[in-house]
């Protein structure tokens, strides 16, 4: 127990649509059956940190729901536990999380009173596997400041200029980091994982908030960035981030590949979420299942290719529904057509539905109509 | 003090031999049932959803995949500060060293977990049959008719009804006579093996049927109760009741789930069946594969072709493989071309390449004629079976065989492997 544990999962962003209107993006569920949350706790179970904060703030219910209890990540111990922390008014604050940095020193009672010698800070809407103890033997050895995790995104099409972009010298210490830029002059981007020492922590904090600073990015890591020791860690395996329509719906996607499910699903450690006690899948008649993610719950009638269906939805007799993703608890009626969209959950489309949309352009469909009379 | 309204005591110590190789290494209550669930799940589940929160597992045959699954009881909620589920093996005593001989007996060696509760009520239920039970709607009819004792009764057909233990009421559902098994049926009331008793006197026939030898609920504790006068009534159950005691019945239980509205529906919101599950992810349909009235578990991959089977967890079905009118438990793998048909393939099985099952004409088998029937192949946990093999109906196979298990690459109907 070196460490405790810091979520953040306040983010919104604009550009993951009308899918963030009532949820948080840490609260987006991913492939089939999990919340993008998941990841980064399951991580933090599976390297056996045991003291976890998660600090949400936008469309926190989704998120505080699915946080409802923490035993599905093993956490609630005597030693330890999983501690959801929003913003509260108080005596010398009334303000909410002005940014990360701030959301860190609204909560820093929990950092001071822990006795963990190191935290972990880690970013609520990716999706990878992490030992986050590699991340601080390393940071140990290099006697850093802080340690920032990052990957190298020159193999896919994601746009660089929406993250953290790293510069680093032969001995992988940073000597530039860059967020959000115009032009991006690497592919290594910062994937929001950080190892600080506690007490540095608490020093860097105090410091920020004398100065009316507020973002763990700008203020302190692009701030600090020649003066402490701030060192890289290389994640080589698969990540993710989802705060885009785009890279959420190919995030998914990902999902079809052998490789990548075998990955998540069957190599060690495992990745855990909150048991929903649904029934197996069922497939009656007219059933065509081509590619295709499905989960607990869902009733089929017709055909799905090239989809993710995420648990107990209902697709009625002769649809189709391509190249779409179908959150949780749908009902679409018969006789739909449903290409290049993602479905919001708790939808109920009406038979004969049709939404069409482009590979480029995704579609966000969201219908509320009374379910039980149709 | 601890004080609970009612708890239950859930007889789950039984092989359940007429499961053959099901049960060769798992009581029956641990035996798998629609995909996910284990049998024991339902009982379980029909607890926490009538309100009972306080419950004693009696284990006694092979019990540790029902410890196992059992735990402290979280997929139930029974995992509780007072009360919750408790696992009552049978424990050496000072004086003597009592396996449970029978049902009543085990519950009359637990009288100090009872005790420890001071229950009103005490239900007593099996861990072996497929149903959703509203028990604290049986308690209150058990309270307005001030009754002693309560049994719950299922109407079965007339002509099956000289199966059953049979229970004849008068006009008010007070219990006035039993009969065992009779040739001529008078009633077609079959007791369920339910019972809701008032603590005291439930705790009374105890300790005075202590000494009977395997003394039973049926047939000791319930006469005795009922000679001496106690007011017995018979709770007529409406729902789904569904015994799965033997593979046939087993089988064909589980083939019911996958009707297009089953008579038994698992998707209801109301009345959930809990279970404890340690595989989450979603399952996966590649290009090439088909599918048709099927119940599919989570993480099952599926390549080749399924139909009218019940998949559970985590297994695969390989390219061009096919599996008709089946049921594959967690974790079993059918291997590219092969074909299963009409089998029941327990846990962690792996069925080789090209290997058939469920071919040639039925042949009574030699082994254990009864237990085998119906034309099923059943394959027990662990087994191994080779590639391009072909074997016949009414077959057992439990271990792990090679192709020299197969002279001429054929295991014929009627024909058992049994490695133990």
């Amino acid at each position: 127990m070196k460490a405790i544990g810091i979520i953040l999962a306040g983010g919104n962003n604009k550009r993951i649509g009308r899918l963030s209107d009532k949820r948080a993006i840490s609260a987006l569920p991913i492939a089939g059956s999990y919340r993008a949350i998941d990841f980064a706790l399951s991580n933090m179970t599976n390297s056996k940190i045991s003291r976890v904060a998660v600090l949400p703030q936008f469309n926190a219910r989704s998120l505080n729901e699915h946080l409802s209890s923490s035993k599905w990540w093993d956490f609630g111990r005597k030693q330890g536990g999983l501690y959801v922390f929003t913003p509260t008014q108080t005596k010398d604050n009334n303000f909410w999380y002005q940014g990360t940095a701030d959301a860190l020193y609204q909560n820093i009672d929990f950092i001071k009173k822990s006795h963990e010698p190191y935290v972990i800070i880690a970013a609520g809407d990716g999706v990878y596997k992490l030992d986050y103890n590699a991340v601080l033997q390393k940071h140990i050895e290099k006697n850093a400041d802080i340690t920032v995790v990052y990957t190298n995104l020159k193999e896919t099409d994601d746009d660089l200029t929406r993250f953290g972009i790293l510069k680093l010298d032969e001995d992988e210490r940073i000597v530039d980091f860059e967020e959000k830029p115009l032009v991006a002059e690497s592919s290594d981007v910062s994937i929001g994982v950080y190892v600080i020492r506690r007490r540095h922590l608490i020093e860097i904090l105090e410091r920020c908030a004398r100065e009316d600073r507020y973002d763990f990015v700008k203020d302190v890591l692009v701030r600090y960035k020649g003066v402490r020791k701030i060192y890289g860690y290389k994640l080589d395996s698969y990540w993710r981030n989802i705060s885009t329509i785009d890279s959420y719906y190919r995030t998914n996607m990902d999902f079809l590949k052998k490789d990548i499910r075998d990955y998540f699903f069957k190599e060690y450690p495992d990745v855990y979420s909150k048991v929903d006690d649904l029934p197996p899948a069922k497939y009656n008649a007219g059933s065509d299942i081509k590619n295709s993610i499905i989960s607990s719950g869902c009733i089929i009638n017709g055909k799905i290719e090239n989809s993710v269906l995420f648990k107990d939805v209902y697709i009625g007799n002769n649809c189709t529904i391509k190249n779409s993703i179908i959150l949780n608890n749908v009902y679409i009626g018969d006789d739909s057509y449903i290409e290049n969209c993602i479905v919001e959950s708790r939808d109920t489309l009406r038979p004969g539905t049709n939404y069409v949309g482009t590979n480029d352009e995704i579609k966000i469909v969201v219908e509320k109509n009374v379910r039980y009379i149709l | 003090m601890i004080k609970k309204e009612m708890i239950a005591m859930l007889l789950a110590g039984g092989q359940g031999s007429r499961l053959g190789v099901l049960t060769s290494r798992l009581a029956k209550p641990a035996v798998a049932f629609g995909g996910k669930y284990k049998i024991i799940d339902f009982p379980l589940s029909n607890c926490i959803n009538s309100g009972i929160d306080t419950v004693g597992v009696l284990t006694q045959y092979r019990p540790l995949r029902l410890n196992q699954h059992i735990g402290i009881g979280i997929p139930w909620d029974l995992d509780r500060n007072i009360g919750g589920v408790t696992v009552l093996p049978p424990y050496e005593k000072s004086e003597n060293t009592d396996w449970y001989t029978g049902t009543a007996n085990a519950i009359y060696q637990n009288l100090e977990f009872m005790e420890y509760y001071h229950p009103k009520y005490v239900a007593i239920l099996g861990g072996d049959h497929i149903y959703k039970m509203d028990y604290e709607l049986m308690l209150d009819f058990h309270k307005k008719n001030n009754a002693k004792i309560t049994l719950a009764t299922y109407e079965v057909p007339w002509d099956e009804a000289s199966r059953f233990g049979l229970v004849i009421t008068d006009e008010n559902n007070q219990v006035q006579e039993f009969e065992e098994k009779p040739p001529v049926p008078r009633s077609n009331k079959a007791s369920m093996g339910i019972y809701i008793f008032d603590y005291d006197i439930l705790k009374d026939a105890l300790i005075a049927l202590k000494d009977q030898p395997g003394c039973d609920f049926g047939m000791h504790i319930i006469p005795y109760c009922h000679q001496r006068g106690d007011k017995i009534m018979a709770y007529n159950y409406q729902g789904y009741w569904k015994d799965v005691g033997t593979l046939s019945s087993y089988w064909e239980a589980n083939m019911e789930l996958i009707d297009i509205i089953p008579e038994f529906n698992l998707y209801e919101e109301f009345w959930r069946i809990y279970t404890k599950s340690d595989v989450l992810h979603p399952q996966y349909f590649s290009a090439n594969s088909k599918v048709s009235g099927c119940i599919v578990s989570e993480g099952a991959e599926v390549y080749g072709e399924i139909y009218n089977s019940v998949i559970g967890a985590d297994v695969t079905v390989e390219e061009g493989a096919v599996v008709r009118n089946s049921i594959v438990m967690q974790g079993s793998t059918v291997k590219a071309g092969a074909k299963v048909e009409k089998s029941i393939i327990a846990e962690n099985v792996e069925i080789g390449e090209n290997t058939e099952l469920g071919l040639f004409e039925e042949a009574p088998n030699k082994y254990n004629e009864k237990v085998y029937a119906g034309g099923l192949v059943t394959v027990g946990e662990g087994s191994v079976i080779p590639a391009n093999v072909k074997i016949g109906k009414n077959v057992a196979i439990v271990g792990i065989t090679t192709a020299d298990d197969y002279p001429d690459g054929i295991l014929a109907s009627g024909e058992s492997i049994i490695r133990q």
